[in-house]
């Protein structure tokens, strides 16, 4: 358990300076948002999916995006992995500012620098293993790295279901393919939409050790969305997201801390977890306002 | 429940239109056929209540042997005649009102300003006297529509289609040219036609009866026929009775019903062709139709298998599901059914403005839709829809409900198992039926091919998701090497439902297998003719009229003066009765034998000697004639009887020349006319046979229906007219294509559906939009493809089958035409481009989020 906030986290970056990179002192950042606002709708159906949400997530860790459901943490990352477009704000990836560009500019950034595993249908069912993992590097004309194919293949255990289709493979395989097919191309980042939504707890323990792994051992950066406590205890570090902005986040989270705080960001408890000894661990996030702040907002 | 489904069926709209567009285009082929047919008796019915009066004398045989105004060959008009004190006696039978005589002729063509005859292969062109009597039933007979009626000698009045084609108006000079192959001028002074209008494709020349008489019949004083009005209130058979007692041996006295009776059913068995050809179609595209209608509704089936299985979860039973589907089917039907009845309305009336662009006129009376055509397209559309949504929604209830709300979408990737057993036992039963057609002698070895083929039609359309897999497997390999990972994704889309992506081939196949069967038919066609031409044509040239009437009397006399002409031979026709039947005779010297096409003599002499007859050996044998038989037949010259004895039997390849020849004094005892129908003409040896052909050209300029055609052209000529017929074929099965590409259509447009979260994903890990639509487009093409290939191969097949069958018949040669046929499948190509560009827009823009998260 942490008690102070890694450095480099939104805190410390202020708000004010919104156009300057946020100098940071540790870590290089492989992606981050500034401002990054999302609304849907208009009227009596709008609704302010992010506002104003500031955030970076460094190189080489895994952070674990989480909230109930409804919070954004689902547009949070659809927005940052170039899949959907913000309102407002600006989201880089790298050192790719990836508002002003043009969707074909955009595929390709995806298909390069970012790798995707959702929570279910991940594989296209005409593939086997084999051709899901390789088909970013297919789809780009460009062969793989014969010795990072190994390594990837070795690591999430698949070497003998390769020919296989996505429908002869259990759950957890497929979700490891799609593990596999995120990593091959070495991405900048892979974003992980509740990818053990579906799984028992068995084939869930599997995917997530194969993350965590292949964040110790290959470096990467992963930004996961869970609501599960035990997938986030997986993480260096969990985000907390209520009502579109980020509330609290947990270095070195564990579940039963994962779970406390959970508690307290539930509206109900709002009061409680102010006043509780959570707040001793968990800091609320300042220019995120509380969610009630948020609520007012948007009404 | 069926408020839920009624929901459901609004709710996805674009689902509904692609369902309802297949029964649409299905129906509208149905609902046409009918409507046209329909049209088609009613213009009959019209123009032909107009034509004809209370009472009609004409000469024995107009109304009865099967002769007609179309049928009635020109040797035959104007041989015997009705005279002025015929008429008198007419007018003085109890209840006639008027008799007035008829001047009528076949083969009198108008020219229009460019100096080309108007006229269309087929329909005759006619002259007449004028005359305004009311017709049958007191209607207007001949009507009068610009202008003023024909008052003196040099004027003339025409029907308006044929003014209209001759590029001249009213108060012009116009050129007609005759019966005798002569050509005059008049002023047209009007247009008239008869009764409601339309002449289907005839044309008419109106003069004074004095000219008529002059210019048709040769100046004689008679008429070919009488039109009769009887008194009000007079009963028309018991006139007919009456004025037949009266009238000439080689005339008959006909009731106008029995007239206009008579010459429907002659003129209806003569475009038969048109309804069978159009109902023929009908089927066909029905067949092509259903296959789409069931395929979408299994897609949809599928698509629903979750909202069915809530149904299902909540407590609706099986039953109630099944109903739901086919109460979505029967609206689906029931709209497509309507609008397909609207559309075959439409069919009919392009059909009728096709036919009024190549000169035929029906009429100006709207088609009118009939109680049949309703009740077909109903039946039809309502039916196939319902059995096609029937069978997917039977499948769908048998899936347990909570496995088909957890699963994702199945549709039926199914067994290949029975159909493809059935499709390829029908194949088999099918080419052994070809194979005995082809290899034993059995009579009707054509019809016995063509079941065959049509059996191994429906076998490989019914096993294609089996036979499709090496084509598409090739085409695979080709894609991954042309376009990399896209290619290989697209292959791999192509075989994900091979019965849904066989289905859709099947109606290109269908189409394809039918235009390769007559290309490679009409192909061979051409160049049998072409080498028939090649060695039995004997002649260097030859003289016919673009009419296919008579060439001037003079002109063997012209002819035979030019310089450089050798010979010019003469050949006349005659028609006779031999044992009842209609024959045509061939009225040629010795001297023509073997110039017109290439003949030997088997036995016997030539046909010098007065009343001897050479015959064809094929016809002898047919008829029992050997050398020295008599033959009698009756002359449509007075109706005698003329005894014909064999002199000589003689071989021919070429059947051009009819079966019987006759010498010229035979002839006219025949009732030949001194008009020839062809002149054959040959070189003198030496002489430049350009300067001949000039030459020729300029002894005929002022006879604008005369051609002269050397061997080539004679046979182009001859192969024009099956051209024709194909092209009016292919314009047809084209209207096919349009099904099956929009079949295409369909089937891509729900698997894009269908394929929402795929497209998604990949969208999502770097698949570009253009990409994406290359993806959906060369699935297309693959569909195209798949279908044009076994299509095309399945023509070649029949096409050489059937050539096969008929080489003792004519069609001695084959030909394959590579080059057309590869035209084919690059159409095809660019038809299963053009069937993607709206799915493959559809797929690009699919909101990716969406297409993530959707069920």
């Amino acid at each position: 358990m942490t008690t102070e906030l890694p450095a480099g986290s939104a805190g410390s970056a202020g708000v004010a300076d919104a156009t300057r990179r946020p100098d940071l002192a540790g870590d290089a950042i492989a992606a981050y948002t500034l401002q990054l606002t999302k609304v849907y709708g208009s009227g009596d159906t709008r609704v302010v999916a992010l506002d104003s949400v500031d955030v970076q997530f460094q190189k080489g860790r895994f952070t674990a995006v989480m909230g109930p459901s409804g919070s954004g943490k689902s547009t949070l990352m659809h927005c940052v992995a170039g899949l959907d477009s913000p309102t407002s704000g600006r989201i880089v990836i790298g050192d790719t500012e990836i508002g002003p560009l043009k969707d074909k500019q955009l595929t390709q950034l995806r298909r390069d620098r970012i790798g995707f595993v959702f929570q279910a249908f991940n594989l296209v069912p005409t593939l086997t293993a084999e051709e899901n993992i390789l088909l970013p590097l297919a789809i780009a004309g460009r062969k793989p790295d014969p010795d990072w194919y190994r390594t990837v293949i070795d690591t999430v255990d698949l070497a003998d279901r390769l020919g296989h289709k996505p429908t002869e493979l259990s759950g957890g395989q497929q979700q490891r393919v799609a593990c596999a097919r995120a990593l091959i191309s070495r991405p900048d980042i892979i974003f992980a939409d509740e990818p053990t939504g579906n799984l028992d707890s068995r084939s869930s323990a599997e995917v997530l050790g194969f993350l965590r792994h292949s964040v110790e051992e290959f470096g990467q950066t992963i930004v996961m969305v869970t609501h599960d406590p035990v997938a986030a205890s997986y993480a260096d570090r969990a985000l907390f997201l209520a009502d579109g902005a980020i509330v609290a986040e947990l270095d070195r989270p564990s579940r039963e801390s994962v779970l406390a705080l959970m508690a307290t960001i539930d509206p109900r408890h709002l009061d409680a977890a102010q006043t509780a000894d959570h707040a001793a661990q968990t800091r609320t996030l300042p220019g995120a306002g509380t969610p009630a702040d948020s609520a007012q907002r948007r009404s | 429940m069926y408020r839920a489904a009624w929901k459901s069926l609004l709710h996805r709209r674009a689902r509904l239109l692609l369902s309802v567009l297949a029964i649409v285009l299905g129906v509208a082929f149905v609902s046409g056929s009918f409507i046209f047919t329909n049209m088609l008796s009613v213009s009959f019915n019209g123009i032909l209540r107009g034509t004809v009066a209370d009472v009609n004398v004409d000469p024995v045989g107009t109304y009865t042997s099967g002769g007609s105004a179309f049928g009635t060959q020109a040797s035959t008009i104007g041989q015997v005649l009705l005279t002025p004190a015929d008429l008198q006696k007419f007018r003085g039978v109890d209840g006639v009102t008027s008799a007035t005589g008829t001047v009528f002729s076949i083969n009198t063509y108008p020219i229009g300003r460019n100096g080309k005859v108007i006229a269309s292969i087929g329909p005759p062109g006619i002259g007449h006297n004028w005359y305004t009597d009311p017709a049958y039933g007191g209607i207007t007979g001949v009507r009068l529509r610009s202008g003023h009626a024909p008052l003196t000698d040099n004027q003339m009045v025409v029907d308006p289609t044929t003014l209209t084609k001759s590029g001249y108006r009213l108060g012009d000079m116009m050129k007609v040219s005759l019966p005798n192959g002569d050509v005059v001028s008049r002023t047209v002074v009007g247009t008239a036609e008869w009764g409601s209008g339309g002449t289907v494709g005839a044309t008419y020349v109106f003069f004074t009866t004095a000219e008529a008489q002059k210019l048709l019949l040769g100046g004689k004083d008679g008429f070919t026929g009488a039109w009769i009005t009887t008194d009000p209130g007079a009963s028309i058979p018991d006139v007919v009775t009456r004025v037949q007692a009266v009238t000439p041996k080689d005339f008959e006295a006909v009731s106008g019903k029995t007239a206009a009776d008579a010459t429907a059913t002659s003129i209806n068995k003569a475009l038969s062709f048109i309804n069978t050809f159009l109902l023929v179609f009908a089927a066909i595209a029905l067949l092509v139709a259903s296959f789409l209608i069931v395929n979408t509704f299994s897609i949809i089936v599928a698509q629903r298998g979750r909202e069915l299985a809530l149904f299902r979860a909540i407590g609706a039973s099986r039953r109630q599901m099944t109903r739901t589907v086919l109460f979505e089917a029967a609206v689906t039907g029931f709209i497509g059914s309507t609008l397909g009845l609207g559309l075959g309305w439409l069919l009919a009336v392009l059909i009728r403005v096709l036919f009024k662009r190549l000169g035929i006129d029906l009429g100006s009376a709207l088609p009118g839709v009939t109680l049949e055509a309703v009740a077909w397209s109903y039946a039809v559309g309502m039916i196939i829809t319902m059995v096609s949504a029937w069978m997917p929604a039977r499948k769908a209830g048998h899936v347990p409900p909570v496995a088909a709300m957890n699963g994702d979408v199945m549709t039926g990737t199914g067994n290949l198992g029975i159909r493809a057993v059935i499709g390829v036992a029908l194949t088999l039963v099918g080419a052994a039926g070809m194979g005995v057609g082809l290899w034993t002698h059995i009579s009707n070895r054509a019809l016995v091919i063509g079941i065959g083929a049509a059996l191994v039609l429906l076998g490989v359309a019914g096993a294609s998701p089996l036979l499709g897999r090496p084509v598409i497997a090739v085409m695979g390999w080709f894609y991954r090497r042309l376009f990399g990972e896209i290619g290989k994704l697209a292959a791999l889309n192509a075989v994900r439902q091979p019965r849904r992506t066989a289905a859709t081939a099947s109606a290109l196949m269908l189409s394809l297998a039918l235009v390769t069967t007559l290309s490679v038919l009409g192909s061979s066609a051409s160049k049998s003719i072409h080498s028939v031409v090649a060695t039995s044509m004997t002649s260097d040239f030859t003289m016919q009229s673009v009419t296919g009437g008579l060439l001037p009397a003079s002109l063997p006399a012209t002819v035979s003066a030019v310089p450089g002409v050798a010979t010019a031979a003469p050949f006349y026709t005659s028609v006779v009765l031999d044992n009842g039947n209609q024959t045509f005779i061939t009225v040629a010297d010795p001297s023509g034998f073997n110039t017109l096409i290439a003949q030997t003599m088997v036995s016997g002499t030539l046909n010098s000697r007065d009343g001897t007859v050479i015959v064809d050996q094929v016809a002898a044998q047919r008829r029992g004639l050997s050398v020295g038989d008599t033959m009698v037949v009756t002359s449509p010259l007075n109706r005698s009887q003329v005894t014909l004895t064999v002199s000589g039997i003689y071989r021919t390849d070429s059947p051009g020349l009819g079966n019987y020849i006759v010498n010229v004094a035979t002839g006219r005892s025949l009732g030949a006319p001194d008009a020839p129908v062809a002149i054959a003409i040959k070189d003198a040896s030496g002489a430049d046979t350009a300067a001949v052909r000039a030459a020729l050209d300029a002894a005929t300029a002022d006879l604008p229906t005369v051609v002269v055609m050397n061997k080539a052209e004679y046979a182009g000529q001859l192969t024009s007219q099956v051209d024709q017929l194909l092209n009016m074929i292919y314009a047809l099965l084209g209207l096919a294509i349009v099904i099956a590409v929009l079949g295409i259509v369909n089937t891509l447009a729900l698997s894009v559906i269908e394929r929402t979260r795929e497209i998604g994903l990949l969208r999502a890990i770097g698949i570009t939009r253009p990409q994406l639509r290359r993806m959906v487009t060369l699935e297309s093409v693959i569909i195209a493809l798949l279908g044009s290939v076994l299509g095309v191969t399945m023509g070649v097949a029949f096409g050489t089958a059937l050539q096969r069958s008929l080489a003792d018949s004519g069609l001695s040669e084959l030909v394959i035409p590579w080059g057309e046929l590869l035209l084919y499948l690059v159409a095809a190509a660019v038809v299963g481009v053009i069937a993607a560009v709206w799915p493959a827009r559809h797929a690009a823009r699919l909101n990716m989020l969406r297409a993530i998260a959707t069920e």
